[in-house]
């Protein structure tokens, strides 16, 4: 599904060296976890992919079933099945999150192709998913992410998710800043969407995720590379043990 | 008149060699107010650049003799407001269109021309033609205004004295190249009346133009107005405003186009618990020419516990400016006021500019008052973020230019008539993608 090559990527301004050759591949089906100390590279990472403006890649390739996504603009990677679940998302009052869900859905749609959705058959599926995050009426009204608490932000963007459908959905810290009865709103909203021909990276700081989202693979980042790569017990030796040992192993 | 502006010999031979080209009407019972409006010019003379109130604004080319040549344009896709009920009067370059205009009837209102009702005696007219004009000039001076009562050709007067079924709209066509229009209009609303007045359209190569509201106790004032998109035209208005006690006075103006646009707005608050909002949207392309757009307003408190806001946007590129001149002056003994004023531009390059000059001027020690300017460029994070679910750049664009919109189209109380001022604006939006 997704497959990252030797990825090296500076920051646009200034030069500085993010990424250092990541290299990773997340097969259809599965779930794979990135793990790794605060300015790791990992949210650098989630946004090359998804192609915000700022960073310059220098050295390498990430294709999505085979296509190129770096050379595409971020609408086009999205259209392709790309999606990025902010670890910060992002405020824009005065755009209705309704308004919000139902261009981007259409824009997806148009661009595969395919019929847009009409008001109302739009309405009945945002409910129905809306309802299942407890995303109520009134959060559909206001302005996107306006006012929302974190852990509101957070499920927005899994409704986000579950309405664009994505083949491949990254989730950057999803779980950072949510209490327990929210994370376990957002593992079931993730986990309803697990299928064969879709695929996860979740980049978290915990295990606690990763006990409602079950990770077939762990990697672990540090200073812009993969450096270790596991099953889901690796999670569980960082929540034991943190990153020294880890880094300590490799140095 | 409190101001003092500096008489020079230039200033006089300007002012002088622009009445020789007008037309002054004369009989009447607009006749008084013409003459002492016409000795208010005099004593002003025409404003300079190096007058306070015109630094961001030159206004040579409205002070000259003659309008500058400006084509006319046609207009894109069916008009504004085509779909809404509303009785429609037209004129062509200020002349009153009888072909395209309904009868001057609406039920609860009474229209009349000014250019015939002169030869008869309207009282409530007499009391307002004129007069509003004449207390706006104190603190600033507004000459053009003055000339406007002096030479107006035509316009409407329109007492309401009942609750209108409909909007009023006036709508004003452009052929003549070098086309100068001066028209006056007069509104009075009775007490516990309501009335939606609506206004499209260039008007002429220039266009100057008064509108004089009188909304009594318990009145209700809707206006909602959209300068026509000929590119080369020039406008100065005034909206002279004053709201009685429990009244209402709202006013939206959207200006797309035009090489230049002075609309001041000079409202008094006179009775208690009164609101009055005024607001606008403008959206301007210096790759037409060129684009200027200049917001001046001037609201005075003088009673208790009333309400006013401005709210004023600009969205420009390609070397466009946008101007914004906003005071709030609470008088003594304006107790409880609640005044708020927002200016804010968006920047869609770094060729245009705003300018801005919030005023706030308070004399009494109870009152909540809050004054805001920004300008900015599109929000980089926000677009990403729409891009990123798969939203075309220049969809998101348009997304975010309308959502920075969104505060001065909210000020539209009508819903179907804030849907036609959108529908106009993405029109506008989707003809200038980068
Ligand atoms: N736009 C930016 N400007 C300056 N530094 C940045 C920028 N983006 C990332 N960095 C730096 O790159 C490194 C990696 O950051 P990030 O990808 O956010 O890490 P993580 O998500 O793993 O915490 C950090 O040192 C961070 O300060
Ligand atoms: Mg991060």
């Amino acid at each position: 599904m997704l497959e990252i090559k030797n990825l090296h990527v500076e920051l646009e301004d200034g030069g500085k060296s993010i990424l250092k050759g990541v290299n990773l591949t997340v097969e259809a089906g599965k779930v794979h976890a990135i793990m790794g100390p605060n300015g790791s590279g990992k949210s650098t990472l989630s946004y090359v992919l998804s192609g915000r403006d700022g960073y310059a890649v220098t050295e390498g390739s990430a294709t999505l079933e085979g296509e190129e996504l770096l050379e595409m603009e971020p609408e086009e990677r999205a259209a392709a099945g790309l999606f990025l679940a902010f670890q910060y998302p992002v405020e824009i009052p005065g755009v209705g999150n309704m308004t919000f869900l139902r261009t981007a859905v259409n824009a997806q749609r148009k661009a595969r192709g395919e019929e847009e959705l009409s008001a109302g058959e739009f309405l009945k599926i945002v409910r129905e998913k809306a309802k299942t995050l407890k995303i109520d009426a009134e959060m559909l009204k206001r302005p996107v992410n306006v006012g929302f608490s974190g852990g509101e932000k957070k499920r927005n963007e899994i409704l986000q998710m579950a309405m664009l459908e994505p083949r491949m959905c990254i989730l950057d810290e999803t779980d950072s800043g949510l209490d327990v009865d929210a994370m376990k709103l957002v593992a079931e909203g993730v986990n309803a969407l697990r299928d064969p021909g879709r695929a996860f990276l979740v980049i978290t700081h915990y295990q606690r995720l990763l006990d409602h989202i079950k990770p077939d693979v762990v990697h672990i980042m540090a200073d812009g590379r993969i450096i270790k790569t596991g099953g889901p017990e690796l999670a569980l030796e960082v929540e034991k043990n943190g990153y020294a040992d880890i880094l300590a192993e490799l140095a | 008149m409190t101001a003092l502006v500096k008489k020079d010999a230039r200033r006089i031979d300007a002012t002088e060699a622009r009445i020789a080209t007008l037309t002054l009407p004369s009989g009447g019972f607009s006749a008084p107010a013409r003459a002492d409006a016409l000795a208010r010019l005099r004593a002003a003379g025409l404003p300079v650049r190096r007058d306070e109130y015109w630094k961001f604004t030159d206004p040579a080319a409205l002070n000259a003799p003659e309008a500058t040549a400006a084509g006319a344009m046609a207009e894109i896709g069916a008009p504004l407001f085509a779909e809404r009920d509303r009785v429609r009067i037209v004129f062509n370059d200020g002349v009153f269109d009888a072909d395209a205009s309904d009868d001057l009837s609406l039920a609860g209102v009474e229209i009349q021309r000014l250019a015939e009702a002169d030869r008869a005696d309207l009282h409530w007219a007499r009391d307002l033609y004129g007069v509003l004009e004449a207390r706006g000039q104190s603190p600033v001076l507004r000459p053009h205004a003055a000339l406007n009562t002096a030479a107006a050709s035509d316009g409407l007067l329109i007492r309401v004295t009942g609750t209108a079924p409909k909007p009023l709209h006036i709508h004003y066509t452009h052929s003549g190249e070098t086309a100068d229009a001066i028209l006056h209009h007069c509104v009075r609303v009775e007490p516990g009346a309501e009335l939606t007045l609506l206004e499209t359209g260039p008007a002429a190569a220039r266009f100057n133009k008064v509108l004089e509201v009188d909304v009594a106790e318990g009145g209700r004032f809707h206006h909602v107005r959209a300068q026509g998109r000929d590119h080369a035209r020039r406008a100065i208005t005034h909206v002279f405003a004053r709201v009685g006690r429990e009244a209402l006075f709202k006013s939206f103006t959207l200006t797309v186009n035009g090489v230049m646009t002075r609309n001041e707005a000079l409202i008094e608050i006179v009775g208690d618990n009164a609101v009055a909002h005024v607001a606008g949207a403008a959206l301007g392309d210096g790759k037409d020419g060129s684009f200027h757009h200049d917001d001046t307003v001037f609201v005075t408190h003088d009673a208790v516990a009333c309400e006013s806001r401005q709210v004023f946007k600009k969205v420009l590129k390609n070397g466009a400016t946008g101007v914004f001149q906003g005071k709030i002056l609470v008088k003594p003994g304006a107790q409880k006021t609640d005044g708020y004023q927002i200016s804010q531009s968006l920047l869609l390059d770094e060729d245009s500019q705003f300018l801005a000059k919030p005023e706030l001027e308070i004399y009494a020690d109870d009152v909540k008052c809050s004054h805001g300017s920004t300008t900015g460029a599109i929000d980089e994070t926000a677009l990403f973020y729409l891009r990123s679910r798969g939203v075309p750049v220049e969809d998101a664009q348009t997304l975010l230019i309308l959502s920075f919109l969104a505060d001065a189209i909210a000020e539209i109380e009508d819903a179907e008539i804030a849907a036609d001022i959108v529908a106009r604006l993405e029109g506008w939006l989707a003809r200038r993608r980068r």
